[in-house]
């Protein structure tokens, strides 16, 4: 009965997203770029970046309640990998114009000689997962010695390595490999995704990478729920209880740790491809914060909440303040105070609220089908009563 | 001797800002004493405190501005604990954590807006930004004084805390939260009286330390802010001692690393540069996950057990 339930609810939320996949279609053809509009698709790209970055920290955070801040480091790593592999050949001698580039690799060139267009495709997805695993190896270099602190000096150490990566990948002795301090650019972006059918042109730019921050935050979502996921919660709740239970700590939290990385990894990617640049100075601790942020605001421990946050937290700084930048919002107009910065001081307000009054977030530990599943709840007890 | 000659003027420079980020580390350690907390915006406050001396500086004159600056700074600091952490005081350690990250946030934000953005320049101070030759190097007066400042600063803070009731009051808080309560000391008082302490040090290691500097932006204080912290650690966080001694350790480390390409290439061990510089902030991290790794509490930290 309950397993005929939750495969009923299984294919309801697979339709949805299907949905969800299809309307981001239309709407990439639809909204034009000169268009009042087409903010929303800007937003829904950065918001997927964020969102799968800030459900990969709730892993992390929320779920395994280790508190870890070196997300931006990861994420860079996976931001300069993907980079990396897919710059033609014509125009790397253009992007490392002070250096003699070491690695002659693109994927997407690779696989498109042999292939064609399912061969850009391929190559592209193959450069994403190298990304994510570039990541998870580093991570998992990094947790043999720091995931045995605790809570405040994980948090710092993690930090520190997240300095750490940021100033290697700057070094100019790596210059052949990561430019320097160099941004890397012409890559494979979203902008110039599109699928010819029959003539007409698709346009993908906002599809890839929603449909990849789907498949990887149900990828979490999966993970979450099954046995690992558990292992997770408990260690979260009461360490030496669930030690006590006979979890592995170490496995589990590295397991934990790893996983949360590779997909920081596929999401520094995945902005690198937005962004179309990657530069190691845009990686800094401040991009950690900000994640955390989202996730806070979400709700630490409910995945559906890190999305909405993410969501909530792009549209808000990218789109809908955007007034409080440039002299009137909501039909006031006060150039001498909405102007630059003043969007980040209120959204910086805001937050603090959030953080210090509503300490659950938006969601609290509950998911977006909680919510539906309460109200079925509500008038049964009723007529029970 | 070439080597002692090249290396002594970064030894110098790195005692004098070891000084500044001593005076820094010494409010986390002490906040971190009391409240087991990591208080990210520290780092910030030290940065508005910047600010605020290059505003007030600019239309007032220097005996005003400066009391002016610290006592403005110290109530910023007063302010952020009874807002931000007092409501906090129950709750798990991750969100206060999480709302200082979000004081951060806000205060550089703030700074933001303010400055637009823009390079403020910090004002020059007379007599200590004058340069005077020692050892036959030039270099700012600044650079000789903050480090007998800093001790002079930190003797005094030791006695406060050795041999004043406050002092006494912090000893316990720090020993038993709950149950110097049940003693009768007013714990808000005394998390107020560190926060006031901690403030008042990094204002005056801000103009120290901006003195040295070309200006202040609104991210100026995030990474003094963070190796200062890293100081605290080093030095074993809750140790005031541990803190001034990590914090000198990390000052001449960064300074030394800073020039490591000029003194291996005077002393022929390279023969060109190879851009170690851009380690010079990394360098304080990797010290931090040496001796975390190694000697988790830190030099001089208290060993902690875990209790079911």
């Amino acid at each position: 009965m309950i397993e005929n339930k939750n495969r009923k609810s299984a294919w309801i939320a697979f339709v949805i997203v299907l949905l969800f996949l299809a309307l981001v279609i239309v709407l990439d053809q639809i909204i034009k770029p000169t268009d009042k509009m087409y903010m929303l698709l800007t937003v829904l790209q950065k918001g997927s970046v964020y969102a799968l970055a800030a459900v990969s920290m709730n892993l992390l955070n929320g779920y395994t309640g280790l508190f870890s801040l070196g997300h931006a480091g990861f994420m860079l790593i996976g931001a300069y990998t993907y980079a990396i592999f897919t710059i033609p050949s014509t125009a790397r001698d253009t992007v490392y114009q002070y250096y003699d580039a070491a690695i002659r690799i693109s994927f997407p060139e690779i696989f498109s000689g042999a292939l064609g267009g399912f061969g850009t495709v391929l190559g592209v997805a193959l450069a994403v997962i190298l990304a994510g695993l570039m990541a998870a190896l580093l991570a998992y270099l990094i947790g043999l010695p720091v995931l045995r602190l605790k809570s405040d000096y994980l948090a710092i150490a993690t930090l520190g390595f997240a300095e750490i990566i940021r100033a290697v990948f700057q070094w100019s002795k790596l210059g052949p490999v990561t430019n320097g301090s160099n941004l890397l650019k012409s890559f494979a972006r979203t902008s110039t995704f599109k699928l010819n059918l029959g003539g007409s042109t698709v346009s993908l730019s906002t599809f890839v990478p929603v449909l990849i921050a789907t498949i990887s935050i149900t990828v979490i979502v999966l993970i979450v729920n099954s046995t690992y996921g558990r292992a997770f919660k408990a260690i979260r709740d009461d360490e030496v209880a669930a030690e006590a239970m006979g979890i592995n700590l170490a496995k589990h939290k590295m397991i934990s740790f790893v996983t949360s990385s590779f997909f920081a990894g596929v999401a520094g990617a995945t902005m690198a491809m937005v962004l179309s640049i990657a530069q190691a100075n845009n990686f800094k601790s401040a991009m950690t914060y900000e994640i955390l942020l989202m996730v806070v605001l979400g709700g630490i421990g409910s995945i559906s909440g890190s999305v909405i946050g993410a969501m909530l937290f792009i549209s808000a700084s990218e789109w809908w303040l955007r007034g409080l930048d440039s002299g009137s919002f909501l039909g006031i107009n006060a150039p001498g105070v909405f102007r630059n910065g003043f969007r980040l001081v209120v959204f910086s307000v805001a937050i603090m609220i959030v953080v210090l009054f509503f300490r659950k977030g938006i969601m609290g530990e509950k998911e977006l089908p909680d919510l539906f599943r309460k109200r079925k709840k509500a008038p049964v007890k009723e007529a029970a009563e | 001797m070439s080597l002692v000659r090249t290396v002594l003027p970064y030894i110098i420079s790195g005692i004098s800002v070891g000084g500044q980020y001593a005076l820094i580390a010494i409010g986390y350690t002490m906040v971190y004493g009391i409240l087991r907390l990591i208080n990210f915006a520290h780092g910030d406050v030290f940065m508005v405190a910047g600010l605020m001396m290059v505003y007030l500086t600019a239309s007032l004159p220097l005996y005003i501005s400066i009391p002016l600056m610290i006592i403005l700074t110290v109530l910023i600091g007063f302010t952020i604990e009874r807002v931000a952490y007092k409501p906090l005081r129950t709750a798990p350690r991750m969100s206060v954590m999480i709302s200082a990250i979000g004081v951060s946030y806000l205060l550089q934000n703030l700074a933001l807006y303010i400055t637009g953005g823009l390079n403020k320049n910090y004002p020059a101070i007379p007599w200590i930004s004058d340069r005077i030759t020692v050892l036959g190097m030039e270099t700012t007066r600044v650079t000789v004084i903050t480090p007998f400042l800093t001790i002079l600063l930190v003797v005094a803070l030791v006695f406060l805390i050795n041999h004043t009731k406050i002092g006494m009051a912090m000893r316990a808080v720090s020993v038993d939260f709950e149950t110097s309560q049940l003693m009768g000391i007013k714990i808000n008082n005394v998390i107020s009286a560190t926060f006031i302490i901690g403030t008042f040090l990094a204002a005056v290691g801000s103009v120290l330390y901006f003195t040295n500097y070309p200006g202040v932006v609104p991210t100026s204080g995030a990474m003094p802010g963070l190796k200062a912290f890293v100081a605290a650690v080093f030095g074993g966080i809750g140790s005031i001692p541990g803190a001034v001694i990590g914090a000198f350790i990390i000052g001449i480390c960064e300074s030394i690393i800073k020039g490591l390409d000029t003194i291996l290439i005077v002393n022929g061990a390279i023969t060109e540069q190879i851009g170690l510089a851009t380690f010079s902030d990394a360098f304080t991290f990797i010290l931090l996950i040496v001796i975390l790794v190694f000697k988790p509490t830190g030099l001089f930290g208290e060993k902690t057990t875990d209790k079911v």
